[in-house]
């Protein structure tokens, strides 16, 4: 089974346009959407949800008014500055439960905190597993470890080859959570200045998590110039450059329909996705 | 006042909006702009800033002394994280699982844990063409970027304007980054996947009590349904960026919209104007 994750460190890049379209090329897949914050996927796939969970992780701490004397050790000491008047921020309570250790009244007790959901749906393209963190919420590498979870589990159950996720913007939490372990990471960049700065920041954390990695341009005919300098960064840095997709507005077409843009349009960019898709199923 | 930009999506031009506001008001205001998105910082792509100065970016965490420590377990026990564990003569600590909470070391009854920092990123300041810079930059393999964030944002101004660059999503570095704001300004484009976005992040401002415009780039693709939602919701549409393959050739250029194309100073004075008198009008019924 092979692992293919999609990421970009910049936001916006096509990530999901990308993943979309692999969805209706590859055969015997499993999608993932892993970017839990802000999930589009489910945009382009229109999934029939078959069940949904709850996603119970982490706690928050609970003043019970009733014992508290106000002594202010609670506020004190909590480092994430989540007790003010003798009441928690739920918020900014980390749920470190320290609070409830050092109470001398007992009165701080935590309490489990649902953080989220995550579904396993049908699409015309094979199963989705996706989640939304709720508002304003911690945790989300662990939300995306249960979406992994969850997607391998469905992969192994039918046999299937590929589990391919869309993963979230930046480095951090949920990117890591999104890659360790990994087959592959497809890195996903636009000819920019900025682009070309975050392919070189995820890159690394590729590199740190011992992912392989390929990269692909979009929108490469915006500034051809920095596309040859992604071209050379990529030769220098030994990656495997997968596909250069060109702008055309029937991407975001094709977003507008609800469709992966491989079914909408048959130009230019759907043949650069499907030699990319090549690329990365014929290593 | 501390102006924050947000986006529930990624992509949508949060950089593009802080650097050219932070630029259009400079004449008129002292601004500070704090890059907190800490994991992919732009901001210096645009505004080339002179770095003046420094700090390390780190959290506590656990140091046991193992001619103290006499295995009892209580360390592991109170640790929420799991980021220390006993195994049968060994204390073993995993550095990169511990949020620095202090459990540890107040609660061990020998007073055999003491804190030491570990280095999780850097803050960085300095000039950039009479802008006042902050960034935060979270080290690469590094998972916690809310310590990185919270110690940018020591450093904005009470008095002037600080303009507070985002990272994208809804989750904790989010708040992190936009609590506190007097306004929140969020970039979005009129496609389902800006719109989807747009709502979850909505949510989040309404939930921290923080007033909200929205930017709307790249308007001339997609649909109208970010409007209908905006109007809906009663929520102003402050500004409107066309799109233009001009403004996103200087975009990849590293090239600000107000340098790029001057007309764009007063839309962004403006936009500054829309801002304020939201917040004026809200700070005047709060005294009410």
């Amino acid at each position: 089974m092979q692992e293919v994750v999609v990421l970009s460190g910049k936001g916006g890049t096509g990530k999901t346009s990308i993943v979309g379209s692999l969805a209706a090329l590859a055969k015997g897949k499993v999608l993932a959407d892993c970017d839990v914050d802000a999930a589009d996927l489910h945009l382009l796939l229109s999934p029939k949800v078959r069940q949904k969970n709850e996603f119970w992780s982490g706690q928050v701490a609970q003043i019970d008014e009733a014992k508290c004397t106000e002594c202010g050790l609670c506020q004190e000491l909590c480092r994430f500055d989540a007790i003010k008047d003798y009441k928690v921020d739920p918020i900014a309570c980390e749920g470190c439960g320290f609070c409830s250790h050092i109470c001398p009244e007992e009165a701080i007790t935590m309490r489990e905190n649902m953080s989220g959901h995550w579904f396993v749906s049908d699409t015309k393209y094979g199963p989705l597993v996706h989640a939304r963190l709720g508002i304003a919420q911690e945790n989300s590498g662990k939300l995306v470890a249960q979406v992994r979870q969850e997607a391998r589990r469905i992969a192994e159950e039918q046999g299937l080859e590929y589990i391919i996720s869309d993963g979230p913007p930046g480095i951090g939490c949920p990117v890591i959570s999104s890659l360790s372990g990994a087959s592959l990471a497809l890195m996903v960049t636009e000819p920019t200045l900025s682009g070309i700065h975050d392919l070189e920041r995820v890159l690394g954390v590729c590199r740190h998590f011992g992912v392989p990695g390929m990269v692909c341009i979009n929108k490469y005919d915006l500034n051809e110039e920095n596309t040859r300098r992604i071209e050379d960064y990529c030769r220098s840095q030994e990656i495997k450059l997968a596909a250069k997709i060109p702008f055309d507005n029937a991407v975001t077409e094709a977003i507008v329909r609800g469709v992966p843009v491989v079914e909408y349009a048959d130009g230019a960019v759907s043949r650069e996705i499907e030699g990319l898709w090549d690329v990365i199923s014929h290593p | 006042m501390i102006i924050s930009i947000a986006s529930g999506k990624g992509g949508t031009g949060k950089t593009l909006v802080a650097t050219s506001l932070a630029l259009a008001l400079k004449d008129s205001h002292k601004v500070k702009l704090l890059d907190c998105d800490v994991e992919e910082p732009n901001d210096h792509v645009f505004l080339k800033p002179k770095i003046t100065g420094s700090e390390p970016v780190s959290i506590p965490v656990p140091k046991i002394d193992e001619a103290k420590c006499t295995r009892c377990g209580k360390c592991a026990e109170v640790c929420a994280f799991n980021a220390i564990a006993v195994l049968g003569e060994h204390v073993l600590t995993f550095p990169e699982l511990c949020h620095g909470c202090g459990a540890c070391s107040y609660l061990c009854p020998e007073k055999a844990i003491s804190e030491e920092k570990r280095e999780i990123g850097v803050v960085e300041w300095g000039g950039a063409d009479g802008i006042d810079f902050v960034q935060g930059k979270l080290t690469v393999g590094e998972a916690m970027a809310p310590p990185a964030i919270r110690t940018a944002k020591r450093h904005t101004d009470s008095d002037g304007i600080s303009i507070i660059d985002s990272p994208p999503g809804t989750s904790c570095p989010v708040v992190e980054s936009i609590g506190d704001s007097d306004f929140c300004l969020l970039v979005t484009e009129p496609t389902p996947f800006g719109l989807n976005d747009l709502v979850l992040a909505v949510e989040t401002v309404r939930q921290l009590g923080i007033p909200c415009g929205v930017v709307l780039n790249r308007a001339g693709v997609g649909d109208d349904k970010v409007e209908e939602y905006c109007h809906r919701e009663n929520i102003p549409i402050l500004l409107t960026i066309p799109l233009d393959t001009e403004i996103a050739r200087l975009y990849s250029r590293g090239i600000t919209l107000v340098e790029g194309m001057s007309e764009w100073k007063d839309k962004f004075v403006g936009l500054f104007e829309g801002i304020k008198e939201i917040v004026d009008a809200r700070s005047r019924s709060i005294k009410r």
